[in-house]
């Protein structure tokens, strides 16, 4: 996060990152209040930003109050950098603020996701920043805001659990796979947004800063880095991920979250990874450990 | 079959901006319509974007709905997304309506009022009977005579001469001039009127209309007189700190409803009518009405009424009434969700193989069981 006051971008009428510097300064107030509380939903002032809401305003919002003219910006949408909705927003933040853009997750400093974490390791001093659609993680037990605000104040989240036995006895199991309602340094309970429980425990102690924007819903919340988030579960149905009995039919990886991927009309199907970086990565390091394999046999000969 | 990544993304995004320009376009042969033409002959439309969009400029709000083909609900996302960029250069003084110069001002409530009924423009009393003669271009149309004399330039308002009897309860600035800006505040429950009636005011006329419909049909306890409608200019004021007065700034055209509702008082309260207020841009009766009903509906909890329908309920209402937001995230469900699918498809695979050894289970240990027997 660099300093970016009264910085205009030169090709524009927009400030730097399209928010005013008042704006960005309330939202940033709201990022320090969240990062404060741990998972606590901060109410802020959303901007109407030119994109749908739904459609990550609110990732928006907190990246343009905290991208810098330094920084290398990532943005994903299902672990993808080019799927239409991802390359909409980087297209966005390289119109008003020109910063430099990469596919890399190690190179990025500010990451905007919606639906996954990266699975290659964050660092200290990178931000992820997550789209939300709605921050209550108890919205469907309780509709209303006034009560809900009460049950975060009481720390009563019983209900919640509840929920998730009444699962165990329809199903047999916890049938919550995304969005998976997470307590966070032991206090809040937080929707982690959807992404799928694979990508939960990876929030947990995680040294990068994790801020979380609901544009529509007008909230702010935030996992400082190394901070506990704790799944919830029971103790005889303990929280478990998802696991794919093959690996990626790209890179061969049995430790990634798979897409199916439907390839003729006869019910073939195959699994490849959602992150694409992650992915490619690993192709281009297999194509170059065989080439240089190759090229020692080659000598052999 | 082998598979390829879905890549190109960008430039099938690149593309659909050009494809979407032409299909605004329609057919090049057609002459192209001009923002003043917008203006001037949707000018319903254009002052529906105006309200919604909480922009008064007739010009952009053209411009808007030229962009969005027409559609009402895209050209008010594009003006808001607009005036969020605009510096606040002031707030207003409040406008003062019994001022306004008057195109059209109507009350059911008293056969003749002071300064008369005025019908103005009005589709009330036309036959919807299509006009084919309007298909045709250059069609001469009848002049609206001048009235002999103006109206007087200060018309009061009926509700004002309720007033003076104590028959209605009174106005009264529950925030001492301090005015909440819902473009810049998160809305907080309990929402104070100002918060209702702002909300109201940018609401979607469909669903306000919607809400204010129930509460007349038993979800709500809606009694309402129109008690005054009124159409016309009002100008609008600013003090300048440097200047310590009121200046003219603007004129701007606006429809005001006041509805008399009706209550049955309380042990401390004598019966007394109560207020329900709408207020829009331009000219638009049927939100101004619907406004004022839902408003009205909105206050059971502080007049102590029972909270038992949608349209009385805040939280609810005030939730739900902006377009912007309801398109945006009812339209986002068009977006990628695969990898929350995959976790679903995983799960239901997996329910259904438990199920189905679960029955086997079941079936098995019956035939064994006829088996003995």
């Amino acid at each position: 996060m660099s300093p970016t006051a009264a910085l205009v971008h030169k090709d524009d009428g927009y400030n730097f990152a399209y928010l005013d510097e008042q704006t960005k300064r309330m939202i940033r107030r709201s990022l320090l209040k969240a990062l404060s509380i741990p998972g606590y939903q901060v109410p802020f002032g959303g901007r109407e930003m030119p994109l749908a809401y739904g459609w990550g305003t609110g990732g928006i919002q907190v990246t343009a109050s905290v991208i810098g003219p330094d920084d290398v910006l990532k943005v994903i949408d299902q672990g993808a950098d080019d799927t239409t909705n991802a390359v909409s927003i980087r297209r966005f933040f390289q119109t008003v603020c020109d910063v430099a853009v990469t596919e890399s997750t190690a190179e990025a400093t500010v990451v905007q996701t919606r639906h996954r974490v990266p699975e290659t390791p964050l660092k200290e001093g990178q931000v992820l920043v997550y789209q939300v659609p709605q921050p209550e993680p108890l919205k469907k037990i309780e509709p209303r805001e006034t009560e809900t605000r009460k049950m975060h104040a009481y720390a009563e989240y019983g209900a919640m659990q509840v929920t998730l036995y009444e699962d165990v006895a329809h199903f047999g199991r916890i049938a919550k796979t995304y969005d998976y309602p997470a307590v966070i340094n032991g206090r809040h309970l937080m929707s982690p947004s959807p992404i799928p429980k694979f990508d939960n425990p990876k929030m947990e102690m995680n040294p990068a800063i994790q801020l979380f924007g609901a544009g529509r819903e007008k909230r702010i919340y935030a996992v400082p880095p190394y901070t506990s988030v704790r799944s919830l579960d029971f103790d005889d149905h303990p929280f478990e991920v998802q696991t794919w009995k093959g690996s990626c039919a790209l890179c061969g990886s049995t430790t990634s979250y798979l897409d199916e991927v439907i390839t003729d009309d006869r019910g073939s199907r195959m699994f490849v990874c959602s992150d694409t970086d992650f992915c490619n990565t690993r192709q281009a390091e297999a194509a170059a450990a065989k080439a240089a394999v190759d090229k020692v046999s080659g000598e052999e000969a | 079959m082998a598979y390829v990544a879905v890549k190109g993304g960008e430039q099938a995004i690149l593309n659909t901006h050009k494809l979407i320009s032409e299909t605004r376009r329609g057919n090049p042969d057609l002459a192209e319509l001009s923002l003043a033409q917008i203006s001037e002959q949707f000018g319903l439309a254009v002052d529906r974007v105006m309200t919604e969009g909480s922009v008064y400029d007739r010009e952009l709000a053209a411009l808007a709905l030229k962009q969005a083909q027409g559609d009402a609900i895209e050209a008010i996302f594009l003006l808001r997304a607009y005036r969020t960029t605009l510096p606040r250069v002031a707030v207003s003084e409040p406008i003062d309506t019994s001022k306004m110069a008057i195109r059209r001002r109507i009350s059911a409530t008293f056969k003749d009022i002071p300064g008369g009924q005025v019908l103005g423009p009005t589709y009330d009393y036309t036959h919807r009977l299509l006009d084919f003669a309007l298909a045709a271009e250059g069609l001469e149309r009848p002049q609206a005579e001048l009235a002999a004399e103006p109206l007087d330039e200060t018309v009061p308002r009926v509700i004002d001469l309720l007033n003076s009897e104590g028959l209605i309860e009174e106005e009264i600035d529950e925030n001492d001039g301090e005015v909440f800006d819902l473009t810049r505040e998160p809305t907080t429950f309990p929402a104070r009127r100002d918060q209702r009636l702002q909300n109201l005011a940018r609401g979607d006329e469909g669903f306000v209309l919607g809400l204010a419909y129930s509460t007349t049909r038993g979800y709500g306890g809606a009694h309402p007189f129109v008690g005054e409608l009124r159409l016309g200019e009002v100008a609008v004021e600013i003090v300048p700190e440097e200047l310590g007065f009121p200046i003219t700034i603007a004129d701007v055209t606006v429809t005001e409803c006041q509805m008399i509702n009706q209550f049955r008082g309380s042990a401390d309260k004598p019966p007394q009518f109560t207020r329900g207020y709408g207020l829009t841009f331009g000219h638009n009766e049927r939100k101004a009405m619907a406004m004022s009903l839902v408003d009205r509906a909105m206050r059971a909890r502080e007049l102590g009424e029972d909270v038992r329908y949608p349209a009385q309920d805040a939280e609810f209402v005030l939730s739900h009434t902006d377009n912007v937001e309801g398109n945006g995230f009812v339209t986002h469900f068009k977006l990628p969700h695969y990898v929350d699918f995959q976790a679903e498809l995983q799960l239901v695979r997996q329910l259904r193989a438990e199920h189905e050894e679960r029955r086997r289970k079941a079936t098995g240990s019956e035939q064994a069981k006829e088996a003995a027997e």
